[in-house]
Formats: C-alpha cells, sequence, structure tokens
C-alpha cells in the first residue's frame, strides 16, 4: 500500500524532527562521557568545551520544540504522527534537562579539579558508563521504534540508583571520618545525584517511546 | 436478534446489494442514544448507503435490497410491515446539499406538521418558532418568515434544513455530509448546534471532513469498502486505532 | 476562417427558409383577410346564404371546443404524467403505455374523427355534439400533454422529493405538495400549446360536433356548434361565389386565436422561468 505518497512533504517533516532530536540526544551524549571523563582526568580545558556545548543543547530544543507546533497547527496528525509529535515534545524536554545536569557535573569537574583528589574514582566512572550506554540505547530505540530496548533501560536504571546510594553512603563515611574533606565529598555526591537524575529522564524518555509505539502509558519505574 | 439493546440503534448483519453490487456487507454495531456518531471512510466505502438504511429511504431506488436487521431501542425497523412513514417522522434527514422547498421559511418549517395533519395556524406557529430557534436561526429569520427560502445563504438554508426536520419531533437525524458544501463559519456554526441538539437526539453523521468527525463527535465507524472496519470512542480511533487500515486512513496515508 | 464562414453563411440561409414561410402566411393572411375584420365581422351570425355577414357562431364553438378539450384533457394527461413520472416502475407494463402514447401521437386526424364518431357520437349516443366534439379533440391532445407534463414533472429535482419523503410524507403527500406545484408552467405551457392545436382541427370535428350553419349559438353541451377550421372549409368549398375576403378573414381570425395561444404560452414559461430559482 503506497499510501505514503500522499503525505510525502508531511513524512519528510517528521523525519526532520526525528532527526534532529537524534542529533539532540548526541550532543547531550558527548556532554555526558566528556564531563564524566574531566571530572576522572582533572581536565579543566574539556570541562570548559562541555559547559559551551549546553547552548547547543538549549537551540535544539527551541527549534524542534516550533517545529513540532507548527506540525501540529498545519498538518492535523492524527493517531501514529500525532503520538510521536506529542512524544517529541516530551523527549526533548528531558533530554534539556539532561544537557542542564551535565552542565553541572562539568562545573563540578573545574571545580575538584583545582582541589587535591578525595579518593580513586571507581563508582563514578562506572555510573557515568552506564547512564551513557542508557542514553545510546534510548535513541536508538526512539530512531528505530524499538520498543524491547526500553526494559533494557528500567533494569539499567535500578543499577544506577543503587550506585548512587552506594557513593552517597561512601561519602558520608569519608566525612565523618574527616571532615575537612567535606566540601569535596558533597561535590561528588552531588555528581552522583546528577547522574543519577539523568538516568531518571533517560526512563522518561523511555516510556513516552513506548508510548509513542503503543498508545499505552506504561510507567516504567 | 430477538429484541433491540435499550438506549441505542442496534444494527445485526446488515446487507444491502443494488443490483448485484453488494454495497454493504454483514454491518453491526451499536449506536448510542443522545449522543453524535461519527461514519468516515473514503467515497463508495458504503457509509451513505448504511445511513439510508436507519430511516429506509433506500427503498426508493428499486434496485436496492438489504438483509439484517436494524432496531431502533425496542423497535424492529426492518421488519416487513413497518410504518416507513410513521418511522421517517421519528428519525429525520438532512442532506449534502441544502434543499428547502421553494416556498416561504415558514411554509418550509411546517411543511412536516402541515404533512402529518396539524393543521391549527397558532400550533404551526408555535411549532415554526420552536423549530427556528433550536436550529439557532430564528433570530435571523424571525422578521421575514414570509420570504422565499431560497433568499438565505448556504448555510442560513441548511439551518432552515435541519429546523424543518426539528419540526416533526424526530428522536434520531441522520446527517448526510451536512457541512461539506458551507463555508468554514457555518460549518463551526452547525458543529455548535449539534452539540446543542445531542442533548435530546442521537445523531449519526457521515462526513468526509475527518477534523469535523474528531471535533465533534464521541463515537466513530470507520467504513471501507462496504464493510465495518473498526467502531470505537473518537479518541481511541483518532489517537490510538486498533486496526492499521484505520490507522491508515486517519493518517492520510491512503494507497 | 474561411470555412467558418460559409458554415454561418449555410446556417443563416436554412434559419430565414424555415421563417420565410410563416413571415409569407402571415403576410398573405393579414394583407386579404385584414379588410374583412370589422366588429359586425366578430359579433354576428353569417347572413345571405354565409356570402354577407359574421363568423361569430364560428367562433363561440370554437371557444367552447377549446375549453371543452382543456377540460377533459388536462385532468386525464396531468394524472397520466404523474403516474408515469412517479408511480411508474420499470419494465414491461410501463413501456408499453409509453408506446401507446407515442402512437397515439402519430394517428392521423380524421382517424380521430371516425373514432369519436364511432364511440362518442353513436356508441354513447352523445350524437354530434360539442361533448363528442370535446372529447374526441381531447383524446387527440392526450399525448402532447403528457409529454409536456411529464417533462415538467421530471424537471423538478430529485432532491424536493428526497426531502418530503424523509419528513415523514407519503408518495401522493409529495407529488401533491412539492412536485405539481413546481411544475405547473411547464403543465400549462404544454396544455395551451396542445389545445391551441386542437383549436385549429378539422377533421376531428367533421363528424363528431361541426354544423354547416346553426342559427341559433348552442345552449349545451348536446348541441351542434359551428366551428372556424369547418366554418372555412365551408366557405372555401360548399358556398358557390363566397366572397374570398370573408374567407381570408375567417383564417386571419383563427390564425390569429392559434398564434395568440402560442404566444401566450411562450410567456407564461418565460415568466415562470424567471420566477424559478433552481
Amino acid at each position: 500500500m503506497d499510501g505514503a505518497q500522499t503525505r510525502k512533504s508531511f513524512d519528510e517533516e517528521l523525519q526532520e524532527m526525528k532527526q534532529d532530536i537524534l542529533k539532540m540526544g548526541s550532543v547531550v551524549e558527548e556532554m555526558l562521557a566528556g564531563s564524566v571523563k574531566a571530572l576522572r582526568d582533572r581536565d579543566v580545558a574539556l570541562a570548559d568545551e562541555i559547559i559551551a556545548k549546553d547552548d547547543v543543547v538549549d537551540e535544539y530544543n527551541l527549534t524542534i520544540e516550533q517545529h513540532c507546533l507548527r506540525l501540529l497547527a498545519l498538518q492535523q496528525p492524527m493517531a501514529r504522527d500525532l503520538r510521536m509529535i506529542a512524544a517529541g515534545l516530551y523527549i526533548i524536554k528531558d533530554v534539556e534537562r539532561m544537557g542542564d545536569y551535565a552542565l553541572d557535573i562539568a562545573k563540578a569537574a573545574k571545580k575538584l579539579a583545582g582541589m587535591a583528589p578525595v579518593k580513586d574514582l571507581v563508582k563514578i566512572p562506572q555510573m557515568g558508563r552506564i547512564v551513557q550506554r542508557m542514553l545510546h540505547d534510548s535513541l536508538h530505540a526512539f530512531v528505530n521504534h524499538d520498543v524491547e530496548a526500553i526494559s533494557e533501560i528500567a533494569r539499567e536504571d535500578d543499577e544506577v540508583d543503587a550506585l548512587y546510594r552506594e557513593v552517597r553512603d561512601e561519602m558520608i563515611a569519608l566525612i565523618e571520618g574527616d571532615p575537612k574533606l567535606a566540601l569535596r565529598a558533597v561535590e561528588l555526591v552531588l555528581v552522583a545525584r546528577y547522574l543519577e537524575r539523568i538516568a531518571d529522564h533517560i526512563t522518561n524518555v523511555g516510556e513516552r517511546i513506548a508510548y509513542m509505539e503503543t498508545g499505552q502509558i506504561r510507567e516504567l519505574h | 436478534m430477538v429484541t433491540g439493546v435499550p438506549n441505542s440503534i442496534s444494527v445485526r448483519d446488515f446487507n444491502v446489494w443494488y443490483g448485484d453490487l453488494h454495497a454493504l456487507t454483514n454491518v453491526s454495531i451499536e449506536i448510542p442514544f443522545r449522543d453524535i456518531t461519527a461514519l468516515i471512510g473514503p467515497s463508495g466505502c458504503g457509509k451513505s448507503t448504511f445511513l439510508r438504511g436507519i430511516n429506509r429511504m433506500n427503498d426508493l431506488i428499486p434496485s436496492a435490497r438489504s438483509t439484517g436487521e436494524i432496531w431502533i431501542g425496542d423497535r424492529n425497523i426492518t421488519a416487513p410491515g413497518t410504518d416507513v412513514v410513521e418511522l421517517r417522522k421519528d428519525v429525520g434527514m438532512v442532506f449534502q446539499r441544502p434543499n428547502p422547498f421553494p416556498k416561504s421559511i415558514f411554509d418550509n418549517v411546517a411543511y412536516g406538521p402541515r404533512v402529518h395533519g396539524t393543521t391549527d395556524r397558532s400550533r404551526l406557529s408555535a411549532i415554526v418558532e420552536g423549530s427556528l430557534k433550536r436550529a439557532a436561526i430564528w433570530d435571523e429569520v424571525k422578521d421575514v418568515l414570509h420570504k422565499s427560502a431560497f433568499e438565505l445563504s448556504g448555510g442560513q438554508q441548511q439551518r432552515l434544513c435541519i429546523a424543518r426536520a426539528l419540526a416533526v419531533e424526530p428522536q434520531v437525524m441522520l446527517m448526510d455530509e451536512p457541512a461539506s458544501a458551507l463555508d468554514p463559519i457555518s460549518t463551526l456554526k452547525i458543529e455548535e448546534l449539534m452539540h446543542e441538539l445531542k442533548k435530546d437526539i442521537t445523531i449519526v453523521i457521515v462526513t468526509h471532513n475527518m477534523q469535523q468527525a474528531a471535533r465533534v463527535s464521541s463515537f466513530t465507524g470507520f467504513f471501507l469498502s462496504g464493510e465495518l472496519i473498526e467502531f470505537d470512542e473518537s479518541s481511541v480511533i483518532f489517537t490510538r486505532p486498533h486496526d492499521k487500515r484505520t490507522e491508515d486512513y486517519v493518517t492520510g496515508r491512503f494507497g | 476562417m474561411v470555412k467558418q464562414r460559409y458554415i454561418f453563411a449555410l446556417l443563416g440561409a436554412s434559419t430565414i427558409f424555415v421563417v420565410l414561410p410563416v413571415i409569407g402566411v402571415i403576410y398573405l393572411l393579414i394583407s386579404r383577410g385584414l379588410p374583412a375584420l370589422s366588429w359586425t365581422f366578430l359579433t354576428q351570425p353569417p347572413t345571405h346564404m354565409m356570402k354577407e355577414g359574421g363568423i361569430l357562431p364560428a367562433i363561440v364553438g370554437t371557444v367552447y371546443l377549446t375549453i371543452g378539450t382543456a377540460v377533459f384533457a388536462l385532468p386525464i394527461g396531468v394524472l397520466a404524467a404523474v403516474y408515469l413520472s412517479e408511480y411508474a416502475k420499470p419494465g414491461r407494463f410501463t413501456r408499453l403505455i409509453r408506446l401507446a402514447i407515442v402512437n397515439l401521437a402519430g394517428v392521423p386526424s380524421v382517424v380521430y374523427g371516425l373514432f369519436g364518431l364511432g364511440l362518442f357520437v353513436m356508441l354513447f349516443r352523445f350524437g354530434a355534439s360539442i361533448l363528442s366534439g370535446s372529447l374526441t379533440l381531447a383524446i387527440l391532445t392526450l399525448p402532447v400533454i403528457i409529454t409536456a407534463s411529464e417533462e415538467a414533472l421530471s424537471a423538478v429535482p430529485q432532491s424536493f422529493r428526497e426531502a418530503s419523503l424523509a419528513l415523514g410524507a407519503t408518495k401522493w403527500q409529495t407529488t401533491a405538495r412539492v412536485v405539481l406545484p413546481n411544475a405547473i408552467s411547464g403543465i400549462i405551457t404544454g396544455l395551451i400549446l396542445g389545445v391551441g392545436r386542437a383549436a385549429g382541427e378539422t377533421a376531428p370535428i367533421l363528424f363528431t360536433v361541426a354544423a354547416f350553419y346553426l342559427r341559433d349559438l348552442p345552449r349545451s353541451i348536446y348541441d351542434q356548434a359551428m366551428a372556424l377550421p369547418y366554418h372555412l372549409y365551408v366557405l372555401s368549398t360548399q358556398v358557390p361565389n363566397a366572397p374570398p375576403r370573408i374567407q381570408w378573414g375567417t383564417a386571419l381570425v383563427l390564425l390569429i386565436i392559434v398564434l395568440g395561444m402560442n404566444l401566450i404560452a411562450a410567456s407564461v414559461r418565460t415568466r415562470f422561468r424567471r420566477a424559478k430559482k433552481w
């Protein structure tokens, strides 16, 4: 059934929207990887690069939102198309917040780079790797309409939550042992928190993708 | 079916042939009373044929033949011996092109009651006024009731036709693309009207305009090649239909 | 381009050929018959063996026959047209009826005369009378009225019928209240044209009503009457030395009546057409 021809220009616009969301997600992926690396390697230059990238993400957020609204007004989308555009509007919100958190991690990295390290960072980079994978999988699911990948994300989110609690407990113990470490330890807890929040937002994205495909709203948390 | 379903128009295995052409195949549906149901589908899918089955207007076509049952509440209107004239008093119809009679506005609306035996002038005046008010056109015509109906604009003529149909106090109103020949403002006025009317009347509307169906109806049925493919709440049909054919149609990707 | 002009010339010439005879006849009748027209001519009966006087009885007879034809032909014709247009189901019987009507239109008028003689004058024993003459002329006029009425009825848009039926009206109510009133102009036009033709017929009235000479005007429908077409025939063949002036005058009066009726029909049609908004 070659119905695709009857709404060719609309289909092209939908494709464009999807590509833009993908690009936005890729930038955030870079920000995420870069900020954790900057923290671990105490790389101020890298942190600055990451901080600059946040403007790009904000720009994408605005243009994609405008594009979606225009499509809603002008194309009268129904069913699947409508769900996709609605999902798109929510997803860019979540991705934009992820970008903000990555920005915060980069700022923390700059701060900590000027101070003596508290300990070897193990769990935070581990969290970083998992969250990166989650983000990558969610973008893949979005582009390929793959609902199966979503359930992986829910499991990984639980992992990240567990790791966050471990980091927090570790830092609390550290502060109790030597109060002078408090400033640096608290920054690290915050970084772990940012990563945990990013993971939450990725789960939101997963829920939206599932809705886009099936029309059902299912809580993943 | 032994008996109808209360508070709905129940259709069971309804088939219509025009000569050898099988226009409607085994349509079964339950249309709830006092609400608006839209019938959508591409040209030639049978939705108008189905609509005309409800007030037995298909009987007027010599080659038409039908099987199956249609119940309105607890009355089987497809039973042989049904008084079709009485039925059409109870089930009104509004057509695609406004078709007022070449008479005055008053006489147009009074036509139905007169034909059914009302002759008292004051009673007729009351009915005419009431119907024109219900059709949201009273204020525009109350001073010119004696004028020819043809002096009205297209949108006004269609509301006049609605008033004319309302004058015989129907329980059901069938609308066959009532706004397709009208400008957007008139269309919206008629949609507003439908919202008001549905408080007492069951409305079934056939429309090509999907946005109109989405705006106006609580339930929607999708027809294709003489079959009813899907029937559900409009919010479902237009956001997450179950059948792929329905989705292809509502998203405009019909091959 | 040249070809176009040839064709225009050809069409123009044909039109002139068609119109010429009509103009010729009218001119002839007016120039020869006008001198005969006078108040006396129109209001006095013939005198002196029809060599002098007027043609009043013939005029009166023609008028009565015209009215009589209309009275019989209109109801039957319109009802037949209503049946054919609104009620008849397509099939063998209906085709047979239509065939009969077409054939009726083709019957030579003298055959009508004999038919009328046999049925109305003799069998029904109406005798030669206005009644017999009107009935005979009515049958002759039926095809015209039926055809014109049917056409007028089918010109009424189907949407009116649908709207009426959808309101719960019966077929007859729809026909009487919506269809017929809107077909009236076509029906009346057909009536006037048909009756105008009947007014000029000679053969059908020959045996059924026409009298050579009557002293008094007819007083009932059972009386015989004089009629213009027959009177013209009589003057031209049965009256020796009839003044040509009177013959032309009679012909002129007949022509005026028939043409007059056609013009009325045409104006009725035009006026109703302008008033029609659909």
